[in-house]
């Protein structure tokens, strides 16, 4: 089974978890699933949301990075138009 | 609901064929964490091949090197789904992921690899992560 992958022919995001900032003040963060006309889709994610999160987001990432996402979430669609922004959180740590 | 049990059984062997001891219930995982000295680390096996299939090879990378753990044992997720409850009790400072590595000295988490730090990277760079740490917290002079 070494390198067998069970969900070949997804896109090369697809499994990972990412982080996804948007033009408004909103950061998604969770496992990449896809993208479609709806938006991009992402599984077992958290929300960083200023009013809610009493920490900067750049903290927020960084706890994630280090914990893991605390995922409130199961699946959640970020519209396309939105989207500024898609690091994997992989490159945080 | 977890996959048959036929399909996991190679991914399975794939990690105690290394040496790890294979933990399925709550009971062998308090057995082997509680009030456990020196080093171990707990690898949480996964089906998903989108980091799983990097991680076992970079654990049977990683367990070439010359400072290992003294223990290595794992559960696996969404197959033996007490083992790996009562396992994340023990790391419950960090949230769950699968597949990820915890190694613990005198039963303290000292380095924890998420899932998405395996996720897309290949199992020499992860191998390269754990052997840091084996060195750092595994070796006699820490």
């Amino acid at each position: 089974m070494t390198g067998h992958v069970f969900h070949p022919g997804h896109q090369p995001l697809h499994g990972i978890t990412v982080v996804v900032e948007t033009h408004g003040e909103l950061t998604y963060i969770g496992r990449f699933d896809t993208e479609d006309g709806r938006g991009v889709h992402i599984l077992d994610a958290t929300t960083y949301e200023p009013a809610a999160i009493r920490v900067s987001k750049a903290d927020y990432i960084r706890k994630c990075a280090k914990f893991g996402v605390p995922a409130d979430r199961k699946h959640l669609v970020v519209p396309v138009g939105d989207v500024a922004r898609i690091t994997p959180l992989g490159e945080f740590s | 609901m977890p996959y048959n049990p036929a399909l996991v059984a190679p991914m399975r062997a794939e990690v105690t064929r290394l040496g790890a001891k294979e933990l399925t219930t709550a009971a062998e995982v308090d057995a082997a964490l509680g009030d456990h000295r020196g080093s171990m680390l707990v690898f949480v096996n996964s089906v998903c091949g989108c980091a799983a299939g990097n991680a076992r090879p970079a654990l049977a990378l990683a367990l070439k090197h010359p400072v290992v753990p003294q223990q290595v044992v794992t559960v696996f997720a969404g197959q033996d789904l007490d083992a790996a409850a009562r396992a994340r009790q023990y790391f419950a400072e960090y949230q769950p992921s699968s597949p990820s590595m915890a190694l613990l000295r005198d039963g303290e988490i000292v380095h924890f690899v998420h899932r998405h730090q395996i996720e897309g990277r290949s199992p020499q760079v992860i191998a390269a992560d754990l052997t840091t740490a084996f060195d750092k917290y595994c070796g006699a002079a820490v």
